[in-house]
């Protein structure tokens, strides 16, 4: 009882605090299954995502978690089942709203500046606007002294940095984030969360990978623990950590060995 | 910077192709002669030409490779005059259509060239014939051209006046270059083999190592060279007018004057007899 | 006999001595060369990346035939376009043969697979590190092509290297279509050909030497060019 009031309530806060909407949501996923040689790696009966605070995947190595990332964003095709943003299926428009950062950050072997130039080209943005909103996005990544340097040569955490600002640079309507701060230190990764809030804030739907349970805690809304491709729980963050219904969350938070 | 470099670099990759592309001047006067490397590497031509360009304007521009071959290029079509030594094969290409007509130019001669140690005992000889008889039954190496050349074909010929059958020793102390007659002359000097080759590409050769002139003077080793207009009704290209001043210059008293002041060393390489064989 | 320090000091002195023959002649080598290479770019490289992004059936098989065309002999690809070229010939009409203009084609036909496979090669390994960033962007992947290429852009200067490698040094293809006519289509090589056939090693080996210097000077050039792009992460 005291747990369905907890979820109408957070349904409820994160309604008004996204009040607007989002054009895409919610994102539905039915009989979604990816196999290789016979072998489902992903399989998810049902997913619905709703407008709100940040989306955490959660799971042990290997449970799928970045497989699933990768294809409600569509980088991957699923052997079998549907993705439907909004009610319609994944199409130019909706593939144009989204954004991903990937673990290892890919940066262009250009400039730091030249990097979020490109993503707001590709996207179709002209130069006159790209040109205001790559320094918004310098600024606040706290890039700008090292607009003009080679992107490859910057730090780790800059790195990311860049990579997640070249992702916002574009106002994704959702942004897919697969372990964005695995290999970082804590500061590069509060600079990080801080720049993930900030997104989410402004009505940016975020799904996002993580390892790291302090960081689950710090930015969920609601939490999606997989274990081998099968979807455990899908539960309100507070209730996760607190009680979590599925014995393999229950074993992962314990520190406990999940095989 | 780097891009700027980068950009620099490509920049000047296109300037070059502007250039080259610009560099072929429609405006030149010129003609192509498909000709011998005997009449090039000698250095004749270099000394020709420029007379003749200086009193008439017109550039001739010669593209020298075996008789055989320069025979096929001009049946493309590809030259305006043919200058080359091979008699028969000229008189065949006249008959059938693809030049206008032929004047005898100019001769020299063959040699045969050997080693200082004359393995066949030639030396000194001037019977062709008995020479080629004697490398043959000493089984002493012999370098050829092997390239349907002039001088191969020439060659050819005497062996056959002197029966032997080379076919059969072909690879073994018969041997075939298949190339010009300074990489012929090369290799068989490497080689240690007898060479057959015509006097002006010998004097002016300058590998000889200890090689001398072993057989000279027989009149079976004759070379005569012949030039022809190729038939303007075959290929609208050709430039009739322009070969047609330049063979008439050749085989004109200038012309021959020319061919005979041409000396290396002293030594006189070509002999003009135009008015000769010409009718 | 031919020795080869002799030889060395006989290319310093030719140089030196600002022989405008010989300068035609290395001039008309790089022009006629770097055109080639320049050319063969605009068509290898992306040729080459698409071939490295498309897929389609029969890639495998493509690919297989672009490598093996690395290997085609400068006399054939010579013969070809002589026949190509020839009064007799398709494109008789251009009147090119014997010109700097069909040595240009020759090795176009010659580098051209070379610069298309080594540009294959460069652009696989970098679309294996950017494909997925560059989906996610909604690029596909024939328009990543000029990203691609951009971004590999000093990598590929390896690819332009070799192709301007073969262009310079080759003789067989440009002996044939251009006719080593003086002062029209006498290049670096066709010069040393003709020197070896007069017997006059020495001056022949001397220019060996002086093409390989300009090779050197190539080689090194681009070389500093890829090394300050190795310190910006570029390469």
């Amino acid at each position: 009882m005291n747990q369905m009031i907890a979820e109408a309530d957070f349904v409820n806060a994160t309604a008004d605090k996204h009040a607007q909407g989002n054009p895409m949501l919610p994102l539905a996923a039915s009989g979604l299954r990816f196999a290789i040689n016979g072998r489902a790696l992903v399989d998810v009966e049902a997913l619905d995502i709703q407008p709100g605070m940040p989306t955490v995947i959660m799971g042990p190595n290997g449970a799928g978690k970045s497989l699933l990332l990768r294809l409600l964003h569509g980088l991957i095709v699923p052997s079998s089942g549907s993705i439907t943003w909004a009610g319609k299926p994944a199409g130019k428009n909706i593939q144009h709203n989204q954004a991903m950062v990937f673990q290892r950050p890919v940066l262009l072997r250009r400039s730091v500046a030249a990097n979020i130039d490109y993503a707001l080209k590709v996207h179709g943005i002209t130069r006159s606007e790209r040109q205001p909103r790559v320094e918004t996005w310098l600024e606040k990544a706290d890039l700008k002294p090292l607009a003009r340097q080679p992107a490859r040569t910057l730090s780790g955490g800059e790195q990311q940095r860049l990579s997640l600002a070249r992702a916002l640079a574009v106002e994704p309507q959702i942004l897919f984030l697969d372990e964005p701060t695995a290999s970082l230190d804590p500061v590069s990764t509060q600079a990080i969360e801080t720049l993930i809030r900030d997104a989410s804030d402004r009505g940016t739907k975020i799904i996002m990978v993580t390892h790291d349970p302090g960081q689950a805690k710090r930015l969920a809304g609601e939490v999606i623990f997989i274990h081998r491709g099968e979807i455990s729980e899908k539960t309100p963050a507070k209730t996760f950590f607190k009680s979590p219904s599925s014995e393999q969350a229950r074993a992962f938070l314990s520190g406990g060995l999940l095989i | 910077m780097l891009r700027h470099r980068l950009m620099g670099l490509m920049l000047a990759l296109v300037a070059f192709t502007g250039l080259t592309a610009s560099g072929a001047n429609a405006e030149d006067r010129f003609i192509i002669v498909q000709s011998t490397t005997s009449t090039q590497n000698s250095g004749l031509l270099d000394y020709l030409l420029p007379i003749f360009k200086e009193k008439t304007g017109i550039e001739v521009r010669v593209v020298a490779v075996g008789t055989g071959q320069a025979i096929k290029n001009a049946q493309n079509g590809d030259g305006d005059v043919l200058l080359v030594h091979a008699k028969p094969a000229e008189e065949k290409f006249v008959a059938e259509g693809w030049g206008v007509e032929r004047f005898d130019v100019m001769y020299n001669d063959f040699v045969i060239v050997g080693p200082a140690n004359d393995p066949a005992g030639v030396a000194g000889s001037n019977d062709v014939v008995a020479a080629l008889t004697k490398i043959a039954e000493t089984k002493s190496p012999f370098a050829s051209r092997g390239d349907d050349s002039g001088t191969h074909k020439a060659e050819k010929r005497l062996w056959k006046a002197a029966g032997i059958d080379i076919a059969s020793a072909s690879g073994d102390w018969y041997r075939e270059t298949g190339s010009g007659m300074g990489a012929t002359l090369n290799a068989g000097v490497g080689m240690g083999a007898y060479i057959m080759t015509d006097r002006a590409t010998w004097i002016s050769f300058g590998n000889k190592g200890d090689y001398k002139v072993a057989v000279e003077g027989d009149d079976k080793m004759f070379n005569q060279y012949g030039v022809i207009l190729v038939n303007p009704e075959k290929f609208p290209n050709v430039k009739a007018e322009d070969g047609k001043t330049f063979i008439g210059w050749l085989i004109g008293d200038e012309g021959q004057k020319a061919i005979a002041d041409f000396k290396i060393d002293g030594q006189q390489l070509f002999f003009p007899n135009a008015s000769a064989g010409n009718s | 006999m031919h020795n080869f320090a002799s030889s060395f000091i006989y290319a310093a002195q030719l140089l030196l001595s600002g022989d405008p023959e010989l300068w035609a002649i290395v001039l008309l080598s790089l022009k006629v060369s770097l055109s080639a290479v320049g050319i063969a770019a605009l068509i290898g490289m992306p040729l080459g990346a698409a071939l490295a992004v498309a897929r389609f059936p029969g890639r495998g098989a493509a690919v297989i035939l672009v490598n093996s065309l690395m290997g085609l002999p400068p006399v054939v690809v010579g013969l070809l376009v002589y026949l190509l070229l020839s009064n007799a010939g398709p494109l008789g009409v251009l009147q090119l043969l014997y010109t700097p203009g069909a040595m240009i084609f020759a090795q176009v036909v010659l580098v051209t697979p070379i610069i298309a496979a080594l540009t294959r090669q460069v652009i696989e390994d970098l679309d294996s590190e950017y494909s997925e960033q560059l989906r996610s962007f909604g690029v596909s992947r024939l328009k990543s092509v000029p990203t691609l290429l951009w971004d590999a852009r000093y990598s590929l200067l390896t690819a332009l290297l070799a192709g301007f490698g073969r262009a310079v040094a080759e003789v067989g293809a440009v002996i044939i279509v251009g006719g080593n006519i003086n002062h029209v289509t006498r290049v670096m090589t066709t010069t040393i050909a003709l020197e070896t056939s007069k017997g006059n090693l020495s001056l022949a080996l001397a220019l060996g030497f002086i093409l390989i210097g300009i090779a050197i000077a190539v080689n090194a050039a681009l070389g500093m060019l890829k090394s300050t792009a190795a310190r910006s992460a570029y390469a």
